[in-house]
């Protein structure tokens, strides 16, 4: 088990390495030079070489690789070129409204698919089944910006039920900013859940197993919940973590609409701005954050099915 | 033989599809739009949109269906001309992320050891990277755009395909088909590309059809980022735009694009899953 968690975690330098070198790529090679975007119309040649000079653009394409490489490591990201900020500081300060909203939605619509989903699996094949698969798919076909919309406009501006946008970081208070941007983002989360969830159980439930258990005189509810829900546990961990560190992303489109000041409304300014070491400094934490996760999820196999053995 | 049994295979899967009302229905409705974007890409039978007709922001009439936008035109024309960009967006990001992942995804099953090694780590690198990082990392750089909202779509999608193709050729290259194709002397090439992937194929037709939803939403929301499709309507671009109208009233331009999107996603829902159930051999029968 630690030889194969220390394999893995020296497997993500490879990783980290190659991800530093898409990004790289992208913003380094195939951007074209910042400098005179940053500089205006009227910049004179000195000042462009000097800024260049300073962002470290003059520098030799390999030396600015390892540039990229070594934030991944060292998680210094160097200022923003938009506000001069530290990038570091700037997520810090952005982590905490994001995780106030991504946190407790995420929580609730995990929670919320899989009883919904015991509940079409227990009536599989029936009407209530029927209905609940249709209006998954169907919520599934209409866009996320459409949702967004519609709900702040009816829900916030036209009944007045919630906060159109803004933020306050203090406990109480910021339930009331995070209830709607939170309310959209399970109703997004549960059509394609309930449907990932559904399949998985009802693959479960076909197995030899759950005949023997129907057979000993078990109840079909203790059937789900004892043998049927534990041993579907595999791919729904795998489902649930892999999806955490796009919380940690933020919910990008919730908070722009909400003007939630977190990572997600970073990214966008910085998108705006065409910040470029902001949307690196994203791209990378982000990415390290799912390698992490992915290994987590590889351990969490281990508890949750003795039978898995990581070699 | 071979060519008997395929064809018969395939004309199965094609009777059990058409069987199922709800996947007839969804392929008839993905033809009418595919139609549609044929006949606005060579302009030809379909209202006009470019012209201003009337004052701003008509509600909808007999007249204007769907209304009129902020510079009097036809909002109902514009929903139609959108499909153009939509089935475009899904069939060109199709045309690019298809054939990288099935490529990518069959050298690496087929040939196993260091060639899977070098492929597996690049596959899990790029999955590293949040799909929507990568996106707006593309566009940002290629600039605003129809073809950077291809390429970034057609490149970033790859990956998933890639995938279900790799573990899928592994399984093959060991079955008997293909040690009899080497024993005749099938090379590489041959075992490959004409034995094994024509059985993997049902895996192709699934994702083409997924790809078609994700790329015509994935446009919705690089319009709203700012980086989609300039110069002609979008559906993308016209939700966008109901930003600045649903505070005066005006719902009819998010209603009309969200509802012309809504039916030809979920016809490609209901046709991916129509499709997996008649094309995966493991359910024939069922």
């Amino acid at each position: 088990m630690t030889t194969y968690i220390i394999r893995r975690l020296l497997y993500m330098i490879p990783v980290i390495f190659g991800v530093s070198f898409i990004i790289f790529v992208l913003f380094n090679v195939v951007a074209g030079d910042p400098a005179p975007l940053l500089l205006g119309k009227h910049a004179t040649a000195q000042q462009i070489h000097d800024l260049r000079e300073q962002l470290g653009l003059n520098k030799p394409l390999f030396a600015q690789y390892m540039d990229v490489v070594k934030s991944a490591f060292t998680f210094d990201f160097g200022r923003s070129w938009a506000t001069r900020q530290d990038i570091i500081e700037m997520i810090r300060q952005g982590a905490w409204p994001s995780l106030t909203l991504t946190i407790p939605a995420f929580m609730i619509s995990t929670v919320l698919s899989i009883l919904l989903s015991l509940v079409v699996a227990f009536y599989r094949g029936k009407g209530i089944d029927l209905t609940i698969r249709f209006l998954c798919i169907a919520g599934q076909s209409i866009s996320s910006v459409a949702y967004i919309l519609f709900f702040q406009y009816f829900f916030a501006y036209k009944l007045g039920w919630f906060e159109i946008s803004g933020y306050e970081p203090e406990f109480p208070m910021f339930l009331s900013y995070v209830a709607l941007p939170g309310i959209i983002w399970i109703v997004l989360s549960l059509g394609p859940d309930v449907r990932f969830f559904r399949t998985v159980i009802l693959d479960e439930i076909y197995q030899d197993y759950v005949r023997t258990a129907r057979a000993k005189g078990l109840g079909e509810i203790t059937v789900l919940l004892k043998h049927v829900l534990r041993n579907a546990m595999i791919p729904i961990i795998t489902y649930v973590v892999i999806q955490i560190p796009f919380l940690i992303l933020g919910a990008l489109l919730l908070e722009s609409f909400f003007s939630i000041p977190g990572l997600g409304g970073i990214t966008l300014n910085a998108l705006n701005s065409s910040d470029f070491p902001v949307i690196k400094a994203m791209a990378v934490l982000s990415s390290i954050a799912y390698i992490l996760f992915s290994l987590l999820t590889d351990v969490l196999y281990t508890l949750a099915d003795p039978r898995v053995k990581l070699k | 033989m071979s060519t008997q049994d395929t064809k018969s295979l395939w004309a199965d899967a094609f009777s059990r599809l058409i069987r199922d009302r709800w996947a007839l229905i969804s392929l008839v409705i993905v033809i009418v739009y595919a139609g549609i974007a044929v006949l606005a890409t060579i302009g030809w039978g379909l209202p006009d949109w470019k012209t201003s007709q009337a004052s701003e922001y008509l509600p909808p009439s007999a007249q204007f269906w769907l209304g009129t936008d902020l510079f009097g035109r036809d909002v109902f024309a514009k929903v139609i001309h959108g499909t153009k960009i939509a089935m475009s967006v899904g069939l060109v990001t199709s045309l690019i992320a298809i054939p990288i992942g099935v490529f990518i995804g069959a050298i690496a099953g087929y040939f196993g050891g260091w060639i899977d090694d070098i492929i597996s780590w690049f596959i899990t690198t790029f999955s590293s990277i949040p799909n929507i990082m990568l996106l707006i990392s593309i566009t940002l750089i290629m600039g605003k755009g129809l073809v950077s909202v291809y390429l970034a779509l057609g490149i970033t999608g790859w990956v998933g395909l890639a995938r279900l193709i790799r573990g899928e050729v592994m399984k093959h290259k060991e079955r008997e088909y293909v040690h009899a194709a080497s024993a005749i002397g099938g090379g590489h090439f041959r075992k490959l590309f004409i034995h094994i992937l024509p059985n993997v194929t049902h895996l192709v037709i699934i994702n083409t059809s997924l790809q078609f939803q994700t790329a015509i939403k994935s446009e919705v929301i690089l319009s709203y980022l700012g980086l989609g499709v300039q110069g002609e309507p979008s559906w993308g671009t016209m939700i966008d735009d109901a930003r600045q109208e649903l505070a005066r009233g005006v719902w009819w331009q998010l209603a009309g694009a969200t509802f012309a999107m809504f039916l030809v996603v979920l016809a490609f829902n209901l046709l991916g899953d129509a499709l997996r159930d008649s094309l995966d051999p493991k359910l024939k029968g069922k």
